[in-house]
């Protein structure tokens, strides 16, 4: 660092988990080297060091690997090229100009003139969830992902006895990891008529050990002055009010709230760069790049994944797209195509198409169960593309490829639709 | 015959399987994807089997090292096996793949971080 804290790097990126490893990674192998990484904890790897289940890099490696061993593949590649990294660097700012400011013990307060910066800051766990319970807020009751980090890196068991609100993955596996700890877990409430995680968790975690699903319940009630003594659970109707007369009580110790992943966007939203109102993540183009011009975005800060092979994928892409504007310049077309969802399908990533010529995987969720699925993509009236699937879950993103050559002489608006087959 | 509906848990897309049975022995597997698909639905049925994945305290560093088993050990021992993953300690250094625990139920319990 020079005497005025301003230093300059022809790549920033922000967060150094498995999106930002692998866009580093990307950028490097395409010719850009002056890359500087930058990640608030003590290590590189992010959320996958205490994901220490297994599951991770199936599509990768063909392997399954623990969420530690996956970071590590990408952390050797990283030090393998020698690219530059700052762990317990606490990033405090992205300006439109690409200039990153951030904070570390040895350095103090500095600042980065970048030409490109890739923001790969994953996400956090929504406590919303938990707000409009009433009752006082007795000691016992953590996010899923807080619990994982006591029991996983510090060896610490939060509770004996556990309630579990919402179905996400992270609770899930947390249902599994502190029965087998010897905790038993009573039930896990799901307010909606289906599940937020994965089958495959549901199956791993909850149905190999008797734990309870609960669809359409929620937790009415904390009890418990200093410490929780139990929770009362009650059914909620269509439209998600309890229903009084259904209300039960559990004792319990400890209360885990798994009420589903935010992107971590506060960096994004001070540096004006505009958000998907549903993703909760930049919109962004093909390429990953955001609506401010040499930033781009990939991972779970961009929306939430659920397959880490997925979050290396895109960065990938973001990582060579960054490089690509580095060394080549902006590449924006005149007439951008832009993607709306339609029917049963929530978002859409990337929600504008700038370029031409290159097949364009689309990535989507779906807000409801679909069964018998079908997805059609239209121009107005023309059909440019469509596929079936047997079901269609809220828990598990989609993806399928435009072809350049549908895509050529297209502009205005896409829409993507899915419905259920007949209607 | 009888016929048998799962989720496979070979991987996040978890597929559903129809696993046909007859006279105790798996007949066929349809709807996988992939082979794994066909091995998880045939072993679900006759001896199920899960990967098990914890952590074991490090003496000299204080914290805790992720392990897995690295082949899937028979479904029923789990609990077991918890008791000797928690009965055991380790020292650092170790490096992922290192055995922790061998003939640890057909399978090697193995470290799953680096701890210099
Ligand atoms: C409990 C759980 C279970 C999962 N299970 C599976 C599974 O079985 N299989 C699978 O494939 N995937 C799974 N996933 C998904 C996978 O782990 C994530 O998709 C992946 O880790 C996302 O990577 P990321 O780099 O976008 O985010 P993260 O891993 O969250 O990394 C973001 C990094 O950015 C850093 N950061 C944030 N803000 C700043 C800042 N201001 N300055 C500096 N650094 C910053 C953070 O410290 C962090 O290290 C799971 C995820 C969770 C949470
Ligand atoms: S059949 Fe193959 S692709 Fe389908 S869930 Fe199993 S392992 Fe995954």
């Amino acid at each position: 660092m020079t005497d005025t804290n301003v230093t300059k790097a022809r790549l920033v990126i922000v967060g150094g988990g498995p999106a930002g490893m692998a866009a580093a990674i990307a950028a490097y192998d395409a010719g850009v080297t002056d890359v500087l990484l930058l990640e608030r904890g003590n290590a590189l790897g992010g959320i996958l060091l205490q994901c220490i289940h297994n599951g991770f890099g199936l599509h990768r490696f063909g392997e399954e690997l623990s969420g530690p061993e996956y970071a590590a593949r990408y952390e050797a590649e990283v030090k393998k090229r020698n690219i530059p990294f700052l762990t317990d660097t606490m990033v405090l700012s992205v300006d439109p100009d690409r200039t990153v400011t951030a904070m570390n013990s040895t350095h103090g307060v500095f600042s980065v003139k970048a030409d490109a910066v890739v923001l790969a800051m994953g996400c956090r766990e929504r406590s919303r969830g938990a707000l409009s319970i009433p009752g006082k807020r007795p000691a016992g009751i953590y996010t899923a992902g807080t619990a994982q980090r006591y029991v996983n890196v510090q060896g610490y068991l939060p509770g004996k006895e556990v309630v579990i609100l919402g179905s996400g993955d992270i609770g899930l596996i947390m249902a599994r990891r502190m029965t087998l700890e010897g905790a038993h877990v009573k039930a896990v409430c799901e307010l909606m008529p289906y599940s937020g995680g994965l089958n495959r968790n549901i199956v791993q975690c909850l149905k190999d050990f008797d734990i309870p699903l609960m669809l359409s319940h929620t937790v009415s009630k904390i009890h418990g002055d200093t410490r929780l003594t139990g929770v009362s659970i009650a059914e909620v109707d269509e439209k998600l009010r309890v229903k009084p007369e259904t209300e039960q009580y559990i004792p319990c110790d400890t209360l885990l709230l798994s009420c589903g992943l935010l992107p971590e966007n506060e960096l994004t939203k001070e540096a004006g760069i505009p958000l998907d109102a549903i993703t909760g993540g930049a919109t962004v183009n093909e390429h990953r790049e955001t609506l401010t011009e040499g930033i781009f975005a990939c991972g779970n800060v961009l929306h939430v994944h659920d397959l880490v092979d997925f979050v290396s994928e895109e960065a990938e892409l973001a990582g060579k797209s960054a490089a690509d504007y580095i060394l080549r310049g902006a590449r924006k077309a005149a007439s951008p195509i832009t993607v709306k969802p339609a029917g049963k399908v929530r978002y859409t990533v990337p929600q504008r198409i700038d370029g031409e010529g290159e097949d364009v995987r689309l990535f989507f969720r779906v807000g409801a169960i679909v069964d018998n699925a079908v997805l059609t993509v239209k121009q107005g009236d023309t059909l440019l593309a469509t596929k079936k699937k047997r079901r269609m879950t809220p828990g598990e993103m989609e993806s399928f490829v435009l072809p350049a050559a549908k895509l050529a002489g297209v502009s205005g608006e896409l829409t993507v639709c899915v419905e259920s087959e007949g209607k | 015959m009888e016929t048998k509906e799962l989720i496979c848990i070979g991987c996040p897309m978890g597929c559903n399987l129809t696993v046909t049975v007859e006279d105790g022995d798996v007949k066929s597997v349809t709807g996988n994807t992939c082979p794994r698909g066909a091995e998880y639905g045939k072993n679900e049925v006759l001896h199920p089997v899960r990967t098990l994945t914890s952590t074991v305290f490090v003496e000299n560093r204080g914290n805790m090292l992720p392990v897995r088993t690295d082949r899937a050990i028979p479904k029923e021992c789990l609990f077991e096996a918890m008791k000797r993953v928690n009965a055991v300690t380790v020292k650092a250094p170790v490096s992922i793949g290192d055995v922790i625990l061998s003939d640890f139920y057909g399978a090697n319990l193995i470290a799953t971080m680096n701890v210099l």
